[in-house]
């Protein structure tokens, strides 16, 4: 029980936690620049050259076995699975081509912590939604829930746990740069607080305004994200949903504050109708 | 009166084909997941963007929608007084129970770490709808145990405990109901949290009351399915009033439903998608029409419900209606990767299935799964049987 309270706690910290203390402002969670002054990362598809520096450099901060072919040969690959936390993918059609960085996007409110029934993923105050595989039962649900198709499991494993890129959380207590935006050469990923990152994002779409596609990824999309994009073409090109800026723990929570209400009421009902239906014996016998 | 287990007795009722391959599928399926406990999820056809195969829509979804009739069948007795169902009580409640313990077998095979399920005990998260549907599904499996306690006490002849337990039945039935409706319900609750994955015949704001209002009115129809198979089965009267009467609710139940799901795709505008998605709507109608609007017709039908088949047909018709609901909403339109189960799912699925008929059997071969004021008959009629 003293775990579970420390948890509430610093998710509360989080300000997701409004959500679990419901004598606080339930909708302060779904205010972007909630968490101005989190950690964050934008990515400016226009300055990417595709070199995939970030993408090594996350195998092997993660630790992550490289993929490969039936003769051991490195193989690159399509998307992002259980050993792959981040990768770069390419658009191109007739007229033009983006690169664009695919990893966790680290929600401001994420479904995947709220949806999670045993509380294994957790967003933290610092910025990263980090994963606690010990507290794991292997249910998927985040998988089905995140709206971006970031957790991935290992299905080969006996034991299997979800994996996804966990921002560096390590690091960045440490005080270091998350290690993709530090392998960066471009400075096409960069790190920093939110406010700072969503500064610089409407600095260059105002600057530049013929070169970016006018919107800022991760700005307002289902409550915010911590991972900010601006890129040259539109976002669904690139593989990014277009979505509400509702936070899906939104969609459920007033569901969920009702439950208690369902079962106390549910009982009352019947409890009520049971008196009523057995009020006299002969009707009982009968 | 002689106690204890030397009280149980066989009853020999004889054992068909049918029943000789419900065991071989059932250990074919036992096998095959303890297969699963030793290689992990790889002999299923699930992937990172399909983690939800048929353990979820069928055993799962499906099997806890069926499992609806022992809540809604006690209730109907135990609370809204009507004592012409008493003699089907104990056969629902049976259902219920073996359907949960299936459900919590299939979550042993699903879940990755099959091993940690008892973390839902000491990690908490009350966001979740699946961490609220976990602890109604542990506590209601105790409820129906409970309820279903006493046939083994009294086949033992304990009369202390039976005593106590049949003291608090209302309680029990009480809170069976209130966690019934909370857990079916938040199965739809569940798939809220999927805006942009399910497509929107199926998802709406309202679908938590969906999976109630089909639940109680496939769980009805899966009683009546139920006790027309084992009356067959053990060679017992079909109780045909009985049935009639549960029917009779059900248009009733299918009508709120239905009234509600037209009007739901009215004002939210999801009908534009009746012209644009050929493949949706198709299976959208056959789920609507076949599933829920023509077995509805038919149990509102008197000549219907006194006809044994018309009866089993149109409860057929339901619980396939729900079991497609399910499909439809978690599986078929929920975004992700081309699936298909893998012969090793299918055969869970189904061994799992043939483990409940067995358990089923065991209970009727060892119990006394009538009632009192028909046991003297029933055990006549075994008699005469034998």
């Amino acid at each position: 029980m003293e775990v579970n309270r420390r948890d509430f706690l610093k998710i509360a910290g989080a300000g997701i936690g409004t959500l679990v203390l419901p004598s606080l402002d339930v909708k302060a969670a779904a205010i972007p620049g909630n968490l101005e002054n989190a950690h964050a990362m934008l990515y400016d598809a226009t300055k990417c050259v595709g070199c995939r520096a970030c993408q090594v450099a996350c195998k092997k901060r993660a630790g992550l076995p490289y993929v490969m072919d039936e003769n051991q040969l490195y193989e690159m690959p399509t998307d992002l699975n259980g050993d792959t936390w981040t990768i770069i993918k390419l658009y191109q059609d007739t007229e033009t081509y983006s690169y664009v960085k695919k990893q966790c996007m680290h929600c401001v409110a994420p479904a995947c912590a709220s949806v999670c029934p045993v509380a294994a993923l957790e967003k933290t105050p610092e910025g990263p939604v980090v994963y606690h595989s010990y507290k794991c039962i292997g249910c998927r649900y985040c998988m089905t829930a995140c709206p971006f198709d970031v957790p991935k499991y290992e299905w080969d494993e006996t034991n299997p746990i979800i994996q996804k890129c966990d921002f560096c959380a390590d690091l960045q207590a440490a005080g270091q740069q998350p290690a993709c935006s530090a392998a960066c050469p471009t400075g096409a990923l960069i790190s920093g607080t939110r406010a700072e990152m969503l500064a610089i994002a409407h600095q260059r779409l105002a600057d530049h305004p013929d070169q970016y596609f006018n919107h800022v990824y991760g700005e307002y999309e289902v409550g915010g994200t911590s991972m900010l994009y601006i890129a040259g073409i539109s976002y669904e090109k690139l593989g990014y949903p277009t979505l509400k800026n509702q936070p899906i723990p939104d969609i459920t929570w007033p569901y969920m504050k009702a439950v208690p209400f369902v079962f106390f009421g549910m009982a009352g009902a019947m409890s009520a109708i049971y008196y009523w239906t057995h009020r006299n014996k002969e009707e009982e016998e009968g | 009166m002689a106690t204890g287990v030397n009280n149980i007795r066989l009853r020999k009722y004889p054992v068909g084909v049918g029943m000789i391959i419900v065991w071989i599928a059932g250990a074919i399926g036992l096998s095959v997941a303890a297969y699963r406990w030793i290689v992990g999820l790889r002999i299923t056809n699930m992937s990172d963007n399909r983690p939800w195969g048929i353990w979820i829509s069928f055993d799962m979804m499906s099997g806890i929608g069926l499992a609806a009739g022992a809540f809604s069948i006690a209730a109907i007795v135990y609370i809204f007084n009507i004592k012409k169902l008493y003699p089907i009580v104990r056969p629902t409640i049976l259902t219920g129970f073996i359907s949960y313990i299936l459900a919590a077998l299939t979550l042993l095979a699903d879940l990755g770490l099959p091993q940690n399920i008892w973390h839902l005990i000491i990690y908490w998260n009350i966001h979740s709808p699946l961490f609220e549907i976990g602890w109604c599904v542990m506590v209601y499996t105790t409820v129906l145990l409970l309820e279903f306690s006493p046939v083994v006490l009294e086949a033992l002849g304990w009369k202390a405990p039976l005593k106590l337990i049949q003291s608090i039945t209302i309680p029990l039935v009480i809170l069976g109901i209130s966690l019934s409706t909370m857990h079916q319900s938040t199965l739809g609750t569940m798939l809220l949290a999927m805006p942009y994955r399910i497509h929107p015949f199926w998802y709406s704001p309202l679908m938590p009351v969906y999976f109630f209002l089909t639940a109680i009115a496939a769980g009805m129809a899966m009683t009546v399915f139920e006790s027309y198979h084992s009356a067959r089965t053990y060679q017992q009267k079909f109780e045909i009033g009985i049935a009639s009467k549960i029917t009779s609710w059900i248009p009733y139940v299918l009508g709120l439903y239905l009234v509600i799901k037209v009007v739901d795709v009215i004002v939210s505008g999801t009908y534009i998608y009746l012209i644009q998605d050929p493949w949706p709507t198709f299976m959208f109608l056959i789920e609507i029409m076949g599933g829920a609007l023509i077995p509805a017709l038919m149990f509102a039908d008197k000549r219907v419900r006194s006809n044994p088949s018309g009866l089993v047909w149109a409860s057929f018709l339901l619980m396939g209606g729900l079991i497609l609901n399910r499909f439809n909403s978690t599986l078929v339109f929920m975004n992700g990767d081309f699936y298909f189960p893998s012969a090793a799912e299918i055969a869970v699925s189904i061994g799992l299935t043939c483990l409940g008929i067995i358990m089923f059997d065991a209970a009727i071969r060892f119990l006394p799964m009538y009632p009192n004021p028909r046991e003297k008959q029933a055990s006549k009629s075994l008699e005469n049987a034998a």
